[in-house]
């Protein structure tokens, strides 16, 4: 394999990963929440897809396809939500969104 | 033997450049505080990525990736930004500072255990050099993969964006308060 070993791509992953934690953690504005879960999903993906090029198995790169379609689906029903709080003129700050805690 | 080492060196420079940028763009997305911003510098770090996903020969999903998230979902994200408008009042952080203090802590916690899972269970295996087929993460190759050995994982996506889009667009439309429904 020309270029760097898959360790560092999997240390890539682990940092693009760590950062996206991060977002989902310290900012409240909903929209970057989502933005930063995108960042942790695409962590996921360069894992499964650097671990499917170093076993020389398929099953890793379909995985990440699966994952793109599931990404897919939280950003519409994440932007969903958005567009039906901004409909109610509710804020969109996280930590404001606490109807349904118990 | 010359040609090849350039290769490599060639292949560690594209390499480089595009981790650089997909970590740069990683947290510019994080701490960008108009969204608008975040959401311009995702599509950085989808292309960084796909450049990667190439070095990885998943040529196939490069694409996808850039067709599916850059085309769509960062499209998508830049609508809602324009019609939710520009948010002021939501500030970068929220709770006190003992609180961010705490999810900074967390995410490196994180960091830390995932870098310490990997390398204490597979430090040894990841070194070995790896051969793969030319036709490995080509659209033929996937597609048989996909259509042969996975078929029903690529059933069950359908179903699960299918579902998806309904309550989409079940979110996007119903409103329960009458007086506002008048109003749009």
């Amino acid at each position: 394999m020309l270029g760097p070993n898959v360790a560092w791509y999997l240390a890539i992953a682990a940092v693009l990963f760590g950062i996206g934690a991060l977002g989902v953690l310290v900012r409240r504005n909903t929209l970057v929440v989502l933005l930063s879960l995108e960042l942790m999903l695409n962590a996921g993906n360069l894992a499964l897809i650097s671990l499917a090029r170093h076993w020389h198995n398929g099953a890793g790169q379909i995985f990440a396809l699966a994952v793109m379609a599931v990404a897919a689906s939280e950003v519409c029903v994440g932007l969903g939500l958005v567009v039906a709080l901004n409909r109610r003129e509710l804020s969109l700050d996280v930590d404001t969104l606490s109807e349904l805690r118990g | 033997m010359i040609l090849a080492s350039a290769g490599n060196v060639l292949v560690w420079l594209v390499w480089v450049v595009a981790a650089f940028s997909c970590l740069a763009s990683g947290v510019a997305v994080v701490t960008f505080s108009n969204p608008f911003y975040s959401a311009l510098a995702l599509i950085g770090n989808l292309g960084s990525l796909a450049v990667m996903y190439l070095l990885l020969s998943a040529e196939f999903v490069a694409a996808a990736q850039v067709l599916v998230y850059a085309g769509a979902v960062v499209v998508m994200f830049l609508f809602v930004i324009a019609y939710v408008g520009p948010r002021r009042e939501t500030p970068w952080s929220g709770g006190p500072s003992w609180q961010t203090f705490g999810a900074v802590a967390a995410a490196g916690a994180l960091l830390v255990e995932i870098v310490v899972a990997v390398g204490m269970q597979a430090s040894g295996s990841l070194s070995h050099e790896t051969k793969v087929g030319a036709d490995f993460g080509t659209p033929a190759w996937i597609g048989r993969v996909f259509l042969v050995d996975h078929l029903l994982a690529f059933e069950i996506t359908s179903v699960v964006l299918l579902i998806a889009a309904v309550g989409g667009v079940i979110l996007g439309t119903h409103t329960r308060r009458p007086d506002l429904e008048k109003t749009v």
